[in-house]
């Protein structure tokens, strides 16, 4: 087996998600890197697009904004923010939204907007951005996020966009017709949604971690799918895709 | 009629205590020349709007230029907190800010509406989310057509809009390429508009018939700022200076370090000070 971090297989498993005709929203961060390893591999095809109005861009470094001047320069074509957000996401034009966030909890609601009260917050976190509209106008939604204790809550202080609603009723009694959170990948393993309660249940989990492991990194007590196997190595290619732009934005972000 | 001034004039002129004030520029092209000019003349008051606050609005947050923020994403893009305006709202230095958030959607949305003349814009949004419960400007409207209830946020009509380019031409007529964001929604939008510019030419040289121009007769000020828009960049002149955002999350962190900086780098310094960074033809 190839030598990785939890971090790296985090990547490329969420990069693995993604297919060739995906029209793909990327959010900063982790997805970004998720995305682009997937446009560098297996989905040459694949439509990357940023909020800040890029479409189809296919960026040579990592972007440290969802706004840098290399996004517009390999982009197909640049569209402003009202009409990306008007035509493009709320037009239905956007098979997957990839997101982050900072909490979430076990139906897949994200919080990055506050910790604590929100008038007197103990964490003033950045807030939802595009979120809390991604997270319904796109076909489906996928989610990549380290496990840990303060980010894997029973229950969040605040819902900046909505997965499958505080219980896992909620998306479907709103109206919502798309997906919603379809994948969770995370550093030590994946989740998908129980298809009845909507509950995100793990399907998959990394070589060499155990389920004490996830139990430590988690605020529920989370749940194993029947037929939960071990998610496949990252192949040396994987790796080499990812490290090599990682080195190349590090590069280019110092300079 | 644009006019052309001294950014200085033209802040003067255009900008007085308790404005509400937009200045645009969705990652690239964003007005910090113009924003070090209002903290230079001390303008208090402010409600500042911004899709994303950034560093900008850090600076006049963390100088006590403002006593309202409205945004919709309040971080340091990519590196992580704006720890001046975190401070504000924690813990009230140097004063307390109120705050009217939304989701990029919608601000997108309230500007556009603002340059349409509509008192409201409605979206297909904030659906089964916590911010409406905090902010009761976001409302909603039933469509007369298909019974669908829609979220509605107000028109944003800036006193102020301010924005940076690429490049004017001698009667003022502006030009804008690359991540155009909502800089033209945000002039349409306001009652008085300062736009800076890398350089004034004779002709515009607009790449094709469907360029991103701004008639010279929807501009109030023009000011010539070659490098206003760093550390964030303008396309075809400089690249975003990276580093600097990255630089800036221990720049901005303690209040002491934070005073320093704006003395060192605003306050004892003129717009002429960005000209270091204007480099043209060197962008990748």
């Amino acid at each position: 087996m190839a030598d990785f971090t939890p971090n790296e297989i985090m990547t490329i498993v969420a990069a693995r998600a993604l297919k060739n005709d995906d029209v793909c929203f990327v959010g900063i961060g982790a997805p970004s890197a998720a995305c682009n390893i997937a446009r560098l591999t297996h989905a040459p095809q694949i439509t990357l697009i940023y909020e800040s109005g890029t479409i189809g861009t296919r960026p040579n470094v990592l972007p440290l904004s969802i706004g840098d001047g290399e996004l517009c320069e390999t982009a197909l074509c640049t569209v402003s923010v009202p009409e990306m957000f008007r035509y493009w996401l709320q037009g239905g034009r956007i098979t997957v939204g990839f997101l982050g966030g900072a909490q979430i909890d076990k139906f897949a609601n994200i919080n990055t907007t506050v910790v604590g009260d929100y008038n007197k917050p103990k964490v003033r976190l950045p807030g939802g951005g595009g979120a809390p509209e991604i997270a319904t106008n796109c076909g489906e939604i996928f989610i990549t996020m380290a496990m840990g204790k303060r980010a894997f809550l029973d229950k969040l202080p605040f819902i900046t966009s909505m997965g499958h609603g505080p219980t896992g009723a909620e998306r479907r009694a709103l109206g919502v017709k798309s997906l919603g959170p379809t994948r969770l990948m995370t550093d030590l393993c994946v989740f998908e949604p129980d298809p009845d309660t909507k509950e995100m249940t793990i399907v998959s989990i990394h070589p060499g971690v155990t389920r004490e492991q996830i139990a430590e990194n988690c605020g529920w007590t989370p749940r194993y799918s029947a037929t939960c196997f071990e998610t496949p190595a990252p192949t040396a290619q994987e790796l080499e895709v990812l490290r090599d732009i990682q080195a190349r934005t590090k590069a280019a972000h110092a300079a | 009629m644009a006019k052309f001034l001294d950014l200085a004039e033209a802040v003067a002129e255009n900008i007085r205590d308790g404005d509400a004030v937009a200045m645009e520029g969705f990652t690239h092209l964003i007005p910090f020349a113009a924003g070090h000019e209002v903290i230079r003349q001390g303008r208090k008051h402010l409600t500042l709007i911004r899709m994303t606050p950034d560093l900008i609005y850090d600076q006049l947050i963390g100088m006590g230029c403002a006593d309202k923020l409205v945004f919709s994403w309040g971080g340091n893009p990519g590196v992580g907190s704006t720890h001046r305006i975190r401070d504000a709202v924690e813990n009230g230095w140097p004063h307390q800010l109120a705050i009217e958030e939304h989701s990029h959607a919608a601000m997108a949305n309230a500007y556009e509406a603002g340059a349409s003349n509509l008192p409201f814009a409605v979206l297909r949004g904030y659906i089964g989310v916590d911010l409406p419960k905090v902010n009761p400007k976001i409302k909603s409207v039933t469509c007369p057509y298909t019974g669908e209830v829609l979220a509605t946020v107000p028109a944003h009509r800036p006193d102020v809009g301010i924005i940076h380019a690429q490049r004017a031409d001698r009667e003022g007529n502006v030009l804008i390429e690359g991540i155009t964001g909502c800089q033209k929604e945000v002039v349409l939008a306001s009652r008085r508009t300062i736009v800076t510019v890398e350089e004034v030419v004779d002709t515009l040289g607009a790449p094709s018939f469907n360029s991103t121009v701004l008639p010279h007769w929807t501009i109030g000020a023009i000011s010539v700022v070659p490098g206003g828009a760093h550390p964030s960049y303008a396309q075809g002149y400089y690249t975003r200076d990276n580093s600097f955002y990255i630089a800036w999350d221990k720049i901005s962190r303690e209040r002491e370090s934070f005073l320093a900086w704006m003395k060192d780098n605003v306050l004892d310094k003129t717009p002429a000070a960005f000209a270091v960074h204007a480099k043209k033809g060197s962008a990748a």
